[in-house]
């Protein structure tokens, strides 16, 4: 057994393939920021009127396609559903997408 | 000759894209063997390029043109042990989903060959945590113990030591439950 350790850990811990979700990264990061400014559209209809809430279209305005900002977008997107179950309208849904995208941009974008 | 600084946001995230794709399967390889599901993996990996790509432009700065690896699998790291600490949990037994994963075995080995490799899993769970840690950098990703050295923080010696007393301890457990078996 002791000489065969090692090669029994090389197998035993072979690399692990991510998934498609993950590698595909780059490759989505269009349809993501377009996504994106989808639901901001329907969302500014109903709620640019109110100053208060220009920071979020603001914030969302930078969901561009680069590295950093795909990545929160690939996290926004991986809540659709969550998103999609508490929200009782579009608008609602909207708001509540562009409420995720200035919370990661917000943990993403500080040292920026 | 070390590569020049980024100039401009774009290039950044050129750089950061490419640091990404050379070394997302190291960061998702290290996370599933640490948490030990896909899904958590997942989460741990994506949480991992985050705060990455927060402190990218230091890291550049302060790596001298080093490799950005260990860093990148230290922020996996202090993340896992964050996640444990948080979720008040411990790691699963990666076994159900390596068994799937790892190289397949051919011929008429291929039980026995399972069998050892699920005592191999299972004695690396056992293992205190940063020699578990040792190991998995050394033989998932193929770091080399400098790179090891500088994802756990330690001196090259040190980790050195720590990685051959995993072996040995990995050794003992599984000699151990196969003279348990062999008992039965």
């Amino acid at each position: 057994m002791t000489g065969n350790v090692e090669a029994l850990l090389r197998e035993a811990l072979a690399p692990v393939d991510p998934p498609l979700r993950l590698t595909e990264l780059e490759s989505r990061l269009t349809a993501l920021a377009e996504a994106a400014q989808d639901e901001l559209d329907s969302w500014e209809l109903a709620a640019m009127r109110d100053p208060r809430n220009w920071v979020r279209p603001l914030v969302a305005a930078g969901v561009t396609v680069t590295a950093g900002t795909a990545l929160v977008a690939l996290r926004v997107r991986g809540r659709q559903q969550t998103r999609r179950k508490q929200s009782s309208t579009l608008i609602e849904y909207a708001e509540r997408t562009l409420h995720d995208i200035a919370e990661e941009a917000r943990r993403v974008l500080p040292d920026r | 000759m070390e590569p020049e600084l980024p100039t401009s946001k774009e290039e950044l995230d050129r750089r950061f894209s490419e640091l990404y794709r050379e070394h997302l399967r190291d960061v998702y390889s290290y996370s599933f063997y640490r948490v030990g599901n896909h899904h958590d993996a997942e989460d741990l990996t994506e949480q991992t390029f985050l705060q990455a790509y927060r402190h990218f432009e230091r890291a550049l700065r302060e790596s001298d043109g080093r490799p950005l690896r260990p860093w990148l699998i230290r922020i996996a790291h202090n993340l896992a042990a964050n996640f444990y600490r948080d979720r008040s949990r411990k790691p699963e037994s990666a076994i159900e989903d390596a068994g799937m994963i790892s190289t397949p075995h051919t011929t008429e080995s291929l039980v026995e060959g399972r069998e050892e490799l699920r005592d191999i899993i299972e004695g690396v769970h056992q293992l205190p945590d940063d020699r578990r840690e040792a190991l998995i950098m050394r033989f998932a990703l193929g770091m080399d113990n400098r790179e090891i050295a500088r994802a756990l923080g330690r001196s090259d010696g040190a980790t050195k030591v720590l990685l051959h007393r995993a072996i040995r301890q990995l050794e003992g457990i599984v000699g151990s439950s196969d003279e348990n078996e062999a008992q039965r």
